[in-house]
């Protein structure tokens, strides 16, 4: 069995779902508590990844990151390689899959929070940010860790748009999805039996434990 | 001579379905503000706090302005240095009692030193016992004291409470009255209190504003203002 397409599948998706993280519950809060016209619009345009075709998704980012565009050139300018056909594409690929999951649980789950709580500790002496980190975000936590193990199953899992932007190079941007896809493709059954077991116990694993998280409604 | 610690409200709110227009001054003691539901007492007692914005007014505490709509002053809720006591008490259900009494004291204080001081808080209104449970074991009349504990431990310029004793039976808030009266007293704060509860107005109240759609009817003493009802 190869392990080699396993340990990057899990390097490229821890490293994808901390930044979907960061940016999903930044603009999970923008979403559920900032009035702003086009808020729903923009929520619409984030969680457009969940249900466009993996190729047209790996499309728009292909031309928005590519060599020729502003953003490639300018990422390739600074680092001295190239954001497409590289590890950092494989990391971009699955934290855009990841993304829009974090973004709705987050929003959901802080939206959820009484907003009494959020002015009593305002009333209590606590800024905006303080009032957040101490009571909005543990009381949402259990909701977003929830999306957040979710977008790291959906990392995992991504094909498509790795595919698109990463390319299928054994060692660099292979992962377990798509070395899967090559071991079948070459009558490598044996070798792809291993990492599907692997997958499936994973996102199994990952499901249960969501399942139990849901089932409380904050920490206590 | 002491400073000033009036609270000098003039506060005019304009809603789609609603107006409040009023001006009255809380100096230290219990000042009720009494009336219907819907006469605007929450409201008014939500923009003193800054948790609303009026559309014009002035809002002062002594000589600390806290809202001018002409000066463009509007000082934040959490610089403004008040307690406020919710209808639902907000206690945080994430957080031990003593952890809810400590959030609100002074952080330039070291932590020890706000735990002391929220633990003797909580002794003051006798739910020590409870410092280390959290609210979500409190009976009503626990979680009440803990509340109270909460905002009298941060050392206020100034309490509000919104109702705060409208879940509990009568024995229970008339306990709970005279404890708050006592330390109100004993703080030599200014406290305002919003309820519809005669009862309650009297057994707190030094002073009572009476509002009615948006309007202050009369203010004055509790006993000039406030008759006792024959059945009571």
């Amino acid at each position: 069995m190869e392990w080699h397409p396993l340990l990057l599948s899990l390097q490229v998706s821890t490293l994808a779902t901390a930044i979907a993280t960061l940016a999903g519950v930044a603009l999970g809060w923008l979403l559920a508590v900032r009035r702003f016209p086009g808020r729903e619009i923009l929520d619409v345009l984030f969680s457009a990844p969940m249900v466009l075709p993996p190729t047209v998704l790996g499309y728009y980012v292909l031309v928005a990151v590519g060599r020729r565009s502003v953003i490639g050139h300018a990422f390739e300018a600074v680092t001295g390689s190239s954001l497409v056909f590289t590890r950092t594409g494989a990391v971009l690929a699955a934290a855009i899959g990841a993304f829009p999951i974090v973004v709705k649980s987050a929003r959901a789950a802080l939206e959820g929070v009484d907003p009494t709580l959020v002015r009593a500790a305002r009333t209590l002496g606590a800024g905006p940010a303080r009032a957040f980190f101490t009571v909005r975000l543990p009381l949402a936590a259990a909701g977003i860790t929830a999306g957040v193990m979710l977008a790291f199953a959906r990392s995992l899992g991504d094909f498509g748009v790795t595919l698109m932007i990463a390319g299928d190079i054994p060692g660099e941007t292979q992962t377990a999805s798509l070395a899967i896809y090559d071991a079948i493709q070459s009558n490598r059954d044996r070798d792809a039996l291993g990492m599907i077991l692997v997958m499936s116990a994973v996102a199994i694993g990952i499901l249960y434990a969501v399942n139990k998280l849901a089932g409380r409604k904050h920490v206590g | 001579m002491s400073a000033d610690r009036t609270l000098y409200a003039r506060i005019v709110v304009r809603a789609r379905s609603f107006a409040l227009d009023v001006a009255f001054e809380a100096p230290a003691g219990i000042t009720v503000l009494f009336g219907p539901s819907g006469a605007g007492k929450s409201t008014a007692l939500a923009a003193i706090a800054g948790l609303v914005r009026p559309d014009a007014g002035r809002i002062a505490l002594g000589a600390d302005v806290w809202f001018d709509a002409e000066a463009r002053v509007d000082r934040p809720v959490h610089l403004r240095g008040l307690a406020f006591v919710f209808q639902s008490l907000a206690l945080f259900p994430h957080m031990t009692a003593v952890e809810n009494v400590a959030y609100g004291i002074d952080r330039a204080l070291a932590k020890k030193d706000r735990i002391a001081r929220a633990m003797a808080m909580l002794e003051r209104m006798r739910v020590a016992h409870l410092a280390e449970r959290r609210p979500q074991t409190f009976s009503g009349g626990e979680a009440q004291r803990v509340a109270l504990a909460r905002a009298f431990a941060r050392s206020p310029s100034i309490v509000l409470l919104d109702e705060p004793f409208s879940a509990l039976d009568r024995d229970l808030r008339r306990e709970l009255c005279f404890d708050v009266k006592a330390t109100v007293r004993e703080l030599g704060l200014p406290a305002l209190l919003v309820t519809h509860h005669r009862g309650e107005a009297r057994t707190l109240g030094d002073r009572v504003v009476m509002l009615d759609s948006g309007r202050v009817v009369s203010a004055g003493t509790v006993d000039e203002h406030l008759p006792k009802l024959e059945q009571e």
